[in-house]
């Protein structure tokens, strides 16, 4: 049997206070789907960030040999000429150039600086034939889902001839459609041969695709597991991510009692939202639902199945043309118009999209936190600083975010401790409703724990909780009843008792509306 | 706290040699706060630059509130400049506006004979609607501020030239003329120095020691980690020293202009309002995160239509003060004011994406091109490379700043 592929020897990198990596050792032998997972800020993106020289050798101790060779990448085109290529988590595509244009940017089929159309498009026709993406090449790249851009992602990887293909998160934000269909392209690359390495903290596709799997924490390679082998158990490699046996994945909670003869706390009805640009369409077509107190309802759905464009336009119309529709609480009719307004009837809308519409990253935790309520910390429109930050300590220690201190920038935490951030922030404002909208996505096995603990905690306190999720097992694991979605409509409730992924999954794919 | 409002001198002038583990803190210090430090230095290095190479001209008491006076209306523009490109906009009409409001000044005192305290109120009012015009269509129309302000550009200079019909307009009565050239009236015995003056800086050095001193009481009451006594000490050192020799170098001469008081307060209030203030933290977020400061509830249009109208009444003030220090209103007056707001709030670490910068480095920044102006008439550079200079300093300035944080990892 040949040598490894790639070899990391004893990578250390530190940053300036923080050591990333202390000592990485990582071995993916040729043709393998290598996994590679950890809690956040166990060192994962830190290590494929040496590998593919966006940090440059010299910066980190140890070496690396690809196919047995020695590399000393200054760059990431240096990486790339060696056939390393690595797919971030934010693609990196232009929105506004066409699928060909994207496929082949910084590496056009130009003569003299001129570009080659009819190669460019031939070419481009087969690389997205090869990942399975049945578009026009001159499509534009923002006319496509994100579940194909992913793949026009794999296809440029493809045209710089790639050989050792790197994927961070690739299925973190795609539906389980999208996500199947990739995870098949992985294993149709296998066996043309491409190496992969992917980086996921979702551990079925572990099992599904993967051949190995090299568990990170705390900056260490901790072991490096044969997936095939049958004592490779998803809880013996949670056990590995977190350094012990994680026996329960969602923390105990009494189910609720919904006391009789009160009105829901927390009621919509017939809300329907239009398309910002094309106004025909209803993105979110006549929805009720209704919470009560205490209680956990979950939102199912697939990707464009209109969960998130409900809950924004419910919160101070923040998505699209509110097209009908009455929000009340308590029994009473309220108005969302909004954002301050919905604040100010106690409805926090947490966003899944942390880095976009949840913080502001070049400032400092004690700010991101207090931002929604500076009103509880102020007089007169004067910001006392010394009780905002004793505020934030607070969430920093009963939320265990970790930051050395409440004055570190939010953008230099970790994809965890961010959301952990987000959810203080909104718990700061105090709300009587919370909508929660992916709250785990992006983030490790220990901190979804600690998460869902606050979840529980939220709810026990009387709050109304709703939860948007495209987890399952987690609407499962914590939900009292659970909506299901398809195309912006409402099609079915299910309560926790009974509910299955099955069954869920059954309504989540349904087109036209049930009446129960 | 102060930290903001109180000039923090650079710590490596004045006081006395400090043993090495205060110079190796205070090293450390400087490494970590290079944003905010780095421009003061520069600042500090300029000064003594160009002090040596005019042999000390540059540091007489007639230059230093020469250099008051010409700079006071770019320092009063750059602190709304500041609020506006924090806010992530920017603001290309105030250099027409500050011609506009001039104009007007000069139309109703002159041609019309409004008393001149209700003069200027108008005025500040005309300020005020301009920037309410503008701020409206940018916060609640959504046409880029680029667009409206470069349209308000022309759109001013032109009122301006029809306002004077082409000519220059003055004199100005007294009372007026005082809001460019006046000085604090003086009183008490002689002594050589500008009493009043003297006891100006008396009093900024009790607020200055008091504050610092509270604030570290404050700090340490909250358990928050404090710098160590002696570099406190050395910094409260540094801090008086230089409000001592500003203080004096003025007291020898005609004592502190009035616009050197008014842009105090200026620099106060607003450092205050950006640091302190629930208004302040609300332009940091729109301009750090837009989406994210809306579904926290910021009422983002309000804010930056305030940003506006505020930056029209500090053009207005600008204005007053260019016209009375010209003792006329003229058709070209307020010719690039905009870009040296600009440059000023560039220089002083604001960032073009918005979210970053302070109102205390917009007036470092201004004093930094101030000094060159100065220095460079002193030394008589013509225009010509004095716009050369200037331009290489804007460019270094912000070079330094992003080489920094590239080096810092950020």
């Amino acid at each position: 049997m040949a040598g490894p592929v790639l070899e990391m020897r004893s990578i250390v990198k530190t940053f300036p206070g923080v050591t990333a990596l202390s000592d990485v050792t990582l071995t993916v032998r040729p043709g393998e789907v290598h996994a590679i997972c950890g809690e956040n800020g166990a060192g994962k993106s830190t290590l494929m960030k040496v590998l593919s020289g966006v940090h440059p050798y010299g910066s980190y101790e140890g070496e690396v040999l690809f196919e047995g060779e020695e590399c000393r990448f200054r760059d990431i085109r240096a990486s790339e000429r060696q056939g390393i290529v690595i797919i971030h988590q934010e693609l990196a595509l232009v929105p506004y150039l066409s699928l060909a244009e994207n496929l082949f940017l910084g590496n056009e089929h130009a003569r003299r600086g001129l570009i080659d159309w009819t190669e460019t498009l031939r070419h481009a026709t087969k690389l997205l034939r090869r990942v399975g993406l049945d578009e026009h090449p001159e499509t534009r790249v923002a006319d496509i889902g994100v579940g194909k851009q992913q793949l026009v992602e794999i296809a440029k990887a493809l045209a710089k001839s790639v050989r050792l293909l790197i994927l961070d998160e690739p299925t973190a934000a795609l539906n389980d459609e999208d996500s199947g269909k990739l995870l098949d392209l992985i294993l149709e690359l296998k066996a043309q041969g491409i190496t992969c390495i992917v980086i996921s903290h979702k551990l079925n596709e572990i099992r599904k695709v993967a051949d190995s799997v090299t568990v990170l924490r705390d900056g260490r390679s901790v072991e490096t597991l044969d997936v095939r082998a049958p004592g490779t158990t998803e809880e013996r490699i949670i056990a590995g991510m977190v350094g012990r046996d994680l026996d329960h994945r969602f923390p105990e909670r009494p189910p609720h009692e919904p006391e009789s003869g009160t009105a829901p706390a927390l009621e919509v009805r017939g809300w329907t939202v239009r398309h910002p640009i094309d106004r025909q369409r209803k993105v979110v077509d006549d929805v009720s639902i209704e919470v009560r107190r205490g209680e956990i309802v979950g939102i199912a759905g697939l990707m464009g199945a209109g969960r998130t464009e409900l809950a924004m336009s419910v919160f101070g119309r923040s998505y699209g043309r509110y097209a009908g529709g009455t929000v009340l609480k308590d029994g009473r009719e309220i108005r969302t118009r909004t954002v301050a307004e919905a604040v100010g009837h106690g409805i926090a809308y947490v966003t899944e999209d942390r880095k976009h519409y949840g913080l502001n990253l070049i400032d400092t935790v004690h700010r991101n936190v207090s931002l929604t309520a500076l009103g509880k910390v102020a007089r007169r429109g004067i910001v006392d600083e010394h009780a905002e930050r004793r505020a934030a300590e607070g969430f920093r220690t009963a939320m265990n975010i970790k930051a050395p201190t409440v004055l570190e920038p939010v953008g230099r935490l970790s994809g965890g401790n961010q959301q952990k951030v987000v959810l203080s922030k909104w718990i700061f404002a105090d709300p009587d409703v919370l909508i929660l909208d992916e709250p785990t996505r992006g983030i490790d096995v220990g901190a979804k724990y600690e998460i869902y603990t606050v979840i529980g905690r939220l709810a026990a306190e009387g709050r109304v909780v709703v939860f948007i999720s495209s987890e399952l097992p987690e609407l499962l694991g914590m939900c009292d009843r659970i909506y299901t979605m398809a195309a912006g409509r409402l099609t079915g409730e299910v309560p926790r008792a009974g509910a299955t992924q099955e069954a869920l999954m059954r309504l989540m794919t349904r087109d036209e509306e049930v009446t129960p | 706290m102060s930290a903001d409002v109180t000039a923090p001198a650079p710590p490596e002038r004045g006081g006395p040699p400090a043993g090495p583990s205060v110079l190796r803190l205070m090293l450390d210090g400087l490494r970590r706060n290079m944003r905010q430090y780095g421009m003061v230095i520069a600042l500090g290095l300029i000064v003594v630059l160009f002090a040596v190479w005019t042999d000390g001209d540059l540091l007489l008491p007639r230059n230093v509130s020469n250099l008051v006076l010409q700079n006071s209306y770019i320092l009063v523009l750059a602190i709304g400049m500041m609020l506006v490109i924090i806010s992530g906009h920017i603001d290309l009409s105030v250099g027409s506006l500050t011609a506009f409001v001039g104009a007007f000044l000069a139309v109703l005192s002159v041609r019309h004979d409004v008393p001149w305290p209700l003069a200027l109120v108008l005025c500040l009012l005309v300020g005020a609607a301009a920037g309410a015009v503008q701020g409206y269509l940018i916060a609640y129309l959504g046409i880029p501020s680029f667009i409206v302000t470069l349209a308000g550009m022309l759109l001013f200079r032109g009122l301006t030239e029809i306002l004077l019909k082409g000519q220059t307009l003055g004199p100005f009565p007294d009372g007026l003329q005082k809001i460019g050239n006046g000085f604090l009236p003086a009183f008490g015995p002689d002594t050589d120095y500008h009493n009043p003056t003297l006891l100006l800086g008396l009093v900024l050095i009790a607020a200055v020691v008091w504050q610092e001193v509270q604030g570290r009481r404050r700090q340490r009451e909250f358990a928050l980690q404090v710098p160590p006594l002696r570099l406190f000490a050395l910094k409260l050192a540094a801090l008086v020293a230089a409000i001592v020799a500003l203080t004096l170098l003025l007291a020898s001469y005609k004592g502190a202009p009035i616009i050197l008081i008014a842009l105090g307060a200026l620099v106060v209030g607003y450092g205050y309002l950006m640091r302190n203030a629930v208004f302040g933290r609300h332009v940091y977020a729109i301009g750090g995160n837009l989406p994210a400061a809306k579904l926290s509830g910021v009422k983002d249009k309000k804010v930056t239509f305030l940003v506006f109208l505020n930056m029209g009444v500090l053009a207005a003030l600008a204005g007053l003060v260019v016209a009375a220090r010209l003792n006329a209103a003229s058709p070209k007056a307020g010719v690039n004011f905009e870009l040296e707001a600009i440059a000023s709030s560039f220089i002083g670490g604001a960032s073009m994406s918005g979210g970053v910068g302070t109102v205390l480095g917009a007036i470092i920044g201004g004093l930094v091109l101030g000094v060159l102006n100065n220095g460079m008439n002193l030394l008589s550079v013509g225009t010509d490379w004095q716009q050369v200079i200037k331009g290489l300093a804007l460019l270094l300035a912000v070079g330094f700043d992003v080489w920094n944080k590239r080096r810092s990892g950020a």
